[in-house]
């Protein structure tokens, strides 16, 4: 049997290939070819053999069946197996399949080796890839190894012991002695992997974390002397001493010094001389200063710091490598709550980020830029974020009209600018903004009841430029339908009234009805625009054709209104005016604004214009009753936030028999984000439904029902007694089964009763 | 019309998840998991980030938070970010938590590079294919358990030469 190729043949070999199928088959080749050497037991081979195979697997195809050759790998002698065994182990083994159990012995007997480079073997591929029944096995091991005085074992033992803390959290408390002089160690890497293990304890123990607070002074000592020391060539990266271990520190400090004031106070001094001794020319430098920074954010420090820190990373802004600019923003984000002032300093640096190039510095600038909006500011802020919106990327169109809608509704400083910034939105992103923009836009329309005639102007306007933004045009034609007559009689008093007729706005509408370019939602919109103009236009007659001819369009939706707008010309036209009049204010609350334009309804439609806004509460009403099953919706404000509406449902059941299989289902439209449901069973206390004394009046009943009494004297006396004749052993009976009877109510109130599927 | 789904952290986050070294074409390089993933979800990362890092030039920053829908059913991967760096036609790419220090990773990436440059005297990455297995090797020796381990180059170095002096 000739020797298998070497592993620099095979790779040679491979790469000549041309073709995809080419490769395949040569590896399938020399699979076949490993596989039988396998099958031979051939010791002499196995690892080149491996080898290969772990070269085939890298490209992408299977070679498990090498799992087992890679465990006799590991239990080899040779050095040049063990490592290759190893290797394999870790790409091909994982812990969800039991075969990586067998190799617990031999790293057992690895980690006991005589030469530290294989201890250091096992104690790598422990650390990878253990699972946790080889950590709980070999813990002992790995804890022994961290005591040694051999630096190299030590550094991996401390990362080992963390892979195992992770896997294994109840195995901590054995690590802790062991910890006791990690950081009096010399050696940087010792040092580092420590300070990794105790970050690893604090985080996952707050006892740990106690007990380590103690550590604070040690580590500042350590954190100083690295600074102040000269140059040490080893673990020096561009002039700043083992940055690595410094960023460490740092955080391992955070973790100490959070919501505690005696360690965040002995911390002050380190973190003011780290945050202005460090050199930031370079990317290392700056490292430093961010995980500074983030720590200084975190501890409880004094406010002068923080205010250093803020102004470290206004300089960042300012700073030509744009990862540097990406991660002030961020860490500018999650501070701007807390340190709002500060960061307000900084703005115009920040709205110059909106500028930027890379698409996620343009987001987190923009996320700040409406964190740092206010009363003050909001001119200038709008101009700039309008300016963004009107040329940056559509990924970012919509989280940025909704930003400036939630920004002006908050600070618009006149009604009228709010009206223009919403318009200027609709018109350069109004195929971009949200679904509930439209409602609350409308909402906020109607309540500026000065501005109505200068918004329907200004809205036509924008319609007869461009009827493709569905949000603009739903918006307008509401409005139109609205105040049509504001519009025609030209009664706008903040810009130069526009002249235009009656026929000319029903045009528009009409157009939108016809045009490909209208959804379906958007017709529905100018459908009833257009009907409502017939109580404030006289052009009647136009309006019942336009109606009467979509009483047979395709579209359902707009068939049923137009059929039901025919009737109410023709049956209702006395209550055509009232249910057609101007909409009152409105009060902010999505799910009124909601059924009002989106519910198919007509009598649900008259039924909230009528009563929802007009009055406070919402009548009650049976949405259901038959076969004894009736179910009736009760509307009433939450209290104490009138914000909510609660939708209470009473079921009642008045037949004799249970009502079983009772399913509720709520299914919830994309666009009431605000609809919380729960269950609230109604079962006030000293209800007479579980109480077992009810069970004996029955039997009483029962009783003297057989005795059939004829007048009020002979019931009285029979029912003394027939009380007196109920045995003793049929009350114990009841006190027995009454905990059975309790536990079949629980079980049918939640296995029979509520299902919610919201799909 | 929206979903409610419930997923419980088992665990809290790992530092390092995984270290990719690829090339333009998207051939794997390197590719040691400090996680476990099934392969066929190695396959959908090692193609994600590969789409991911690929399109960006020198005027993006050298982080990417990538959210992952299709594949991984453990809730703490929804938001992860990879630190990458190019170096000729290689990308070497980092993925850890969303927290951790950006500009850190970046500097352990280049010391890494740095190391294999020396290492393999000028590193190509013709270099890499044929001697992954040493490739791993030095990843060991500065990595472990998802986290840095040695940052000193010149004692990684000395550890590999007497590594290398045993085979």
């Amino acid at each position: 049997m000739p020797a298998p190729i070497r592993l620099r043949e095979l790779i040679r070999t491979i790469r000549t290939a041309r073709t995809q199928a080419e490769e395949r088959e040569m590896i399938q080749k020399e699979c076949a070819a490993i596989r039988s050497s396998f099958r031979e037991e051939d010791n002499t081979y196995r690892c080149r053999n491996v080898a290969k195979l772990l070269y085939m697997h890298m490209l992408g195809y299977p070679a498990h069946f090498g799992q087992l050759e890679c465990l006799k790998l590991i239990a080899s002698q040779k050095f040049t197996d063990k490592r290759i065994g190893y290797l394999g182990a870790m790409l091909l083994l994982d812990e969800r399949q039991d075969v990586h159990l067998l190799m617990t012995n031999c790293i057992k007997n690895d980690l006991n080796h005589s030469t530290q480079y294989v201890q250091g073997l096992a104690l790598c591929t422990l650390g990878c890839m253990g699972s946790s029944e080889m950590c709980r096995d070999l813990a002992g091991e790995v804890e022994k190894l961290l005591k040694t005085s051999n630096s190299y074992l030590r550094k991996k033992a401390a990362l080992c012991a963390v892979h195992v803390i992770r896997k294994v959290p109840e195995l901590m408390e054995m690590f802790l002695p062991a910890t006791k002089n990690l950081l009096s160690e010399k050696n940087h890497g010792v040092l580092h992997t420590s300070v990794v293990l105790l970050t690893e304890m604090c985080e996952r123990s707050p006892d740990m974390l106690l007990h380590f607070r103690k550590l604070v002074p040690q580590l500042v000592r350590i954190l100083k002397n690295l600074i102040m020391s000269g140059y040490s060539p080893e673990h020096d990266v561009s002039g700043i001493s083992d940055p690595f271990l410094q960023v460490r520190i740092l955080r391992l400090l955070r973790i100490l010094g959070r919501s505690d004031d005696d360690s965040s106070e002995a911390m002050n001094d380190i973190l003011a001389q780290v945050a202005t001794n460090t050199e930031t020319s370079k990317n290392v430098g700056n490292a430093i200063l961010y995980e500074t920074v983030l720590t200084i954010m975190d501890i409880k420090s004094e406010s002068g710091l923080r205010v250093l820190a803020i102004n470290i990373l206004g300089r960042f802004l300012l700073n030509n490598d744009k990862n540097i600019r990406y991660v002030a923003l961020t860490s500018l984000l999650k501070t701007v709550q807390t340190d709002h002032n500060a960061v307000q300093r900084h703005r115009s640096t920040i709205v110059d980020c909106l500028k930027d190039l890379d698409v996620s510095i343009k987001r987190r600038a923009m996320e700040l830029s409406f964190a740092l909006v206010n009363g003050n500011n909001i001119r200038g802020m709008m101009k700039e974020l309008l300016y963004f919106l009107d040329s940056c990327d559509p990924e970012f169109k919509a989280d940025c009209a909704s930003g400036v809608f939630l920004a002006a509704e908050k600070y618009a400083p006149s009604k009228r600018w709010h009206i223009d910034t919403i318009m200027r939105v609709l018109t350069t992103a109004g195929s971009y903004v949200r679904d509930d923009s439209v409602p609350n836009l409308i909402q906020l329309i109607t309540n500026s009841v000065e501005m109505h005639a200068y918004t329907v102007q200004r809205l036509y306007k924008a319609l007869l430029d461009d009827i493709s933004q569905q949000p603009l045009v739903q918006v307008s034609s509401w409005c139109i339908g609205e105040y049509g007559d504001l519009l025609v009689s030209g009664q706008c008093e903040e810009e130069e009234p526009i002249q235009v007729t009656e026929d000319e706005v029903l045009d528009v509408l009409e157009g939108l009805l016809v045009s490909n370019l209208s959804t379906p939602v958007t017709r529905g919109y100018s459908l009833t625009a257009i009907m409502k103009l017939s109580t404030r236009f006289s052009s009647i007659n136009r309006i019942k054709k336009v109606v009467s001819i979509y009483g047979s369009s395709i579209d359902v939706e707009l068939q049923q209104r137009a059929v039901e707008y025919n009737a109410l010309f023709k049956k209702y036209d006395h209550m055509r005016p009232a249910l057609l009049e101007r909409m009152p204010i409105m009060e902010k609350t999505a799910s009124n604004v909601h059924t009002m334009f989106f519910g198919g309804y007509v009598w649900y439609y008259f039924f909230t214009l009528n009563c929802a806004f007009l009055s406070l509460a919402i009548p009650p009403m049976t949405a259901y009753s038959k076969n004894g099953l009736k179910i009736e919706f009760t509307f009433e404000r939450a209290n104490p936030n009138p914000n909510i509406a609660v939708i209470t449902i009473h079921a009642t059941n008045t037949t004799e028999a249970d009502m079983t299989e009772f399913v509720f289902q709520a299914a919830v439209p994309k666009v009431s984000h605000d609809l919380s449901v729960t269950f609230v069973l109604e079962w006030p206390s000293q209800s007479p439904d579980l109480n077992p004394i009810e069970n004996l009046w029955r039997e009483l009943k029962v009783r003297v029902a057989q005795q059939q009494p004829q007048n009020i004297t002979a019931l009285e006396e029979i029912c003394m007694e027939e009380w007196a004749k109920i045995p003793a052993t049929v009350c114990e009976n009841f006190v027995k089964t009454y905990r059975k009877c309790l536990t079949s109510v629980i079980d049918n109130i939640y296995r029979n009763f509520w299902t919610i599927k919201r799909t | 019309i929206t979903f409610l789904t419930l997923h419980f952290l088992s665990s809290p986050a790992i530092q390092i998840r995984f270290i990719l070294i690829q090339n333009r074409a998207g051939k794997t390089r390197l590719a040691k998991w400090y996680m476990q993933f099934d392969d066929d979800e190695k396959q959908k990362l090692i193609e994600e980030v590969h789409a991911v890092v690929t399109v960006r030039d020198a005027k993006h920053t050298n982080f990417v938070e990538v959210r992952l829908y299709a594949c991984l059913s453990c809730l703490q991967f929804r938001n992860f970010k990879i630190i990458y760096r190019r170096y000729a036609g290689l990308y070497f790419c980092i993925c850890v938590d969303v927290t951790d220090n950006n500009l850190a990773y970046l500097e352990g990436i280049h010391n890494f590079v740095e190391v294999l440059n020396e290492y393999f005297h000028n590193v190509c990455e013709l270099d890499l294919v044929f001697n992954f297995y040493k490739v791993y090797t030095v990843v060991d020796e500065m990595f472990l358990a998802g986290e840095i381990r040695e940052t000193s180059q010149t004692k990684v170095l000395k550890q590999l030469l007497m590594l290398q002096s045993l085979e």
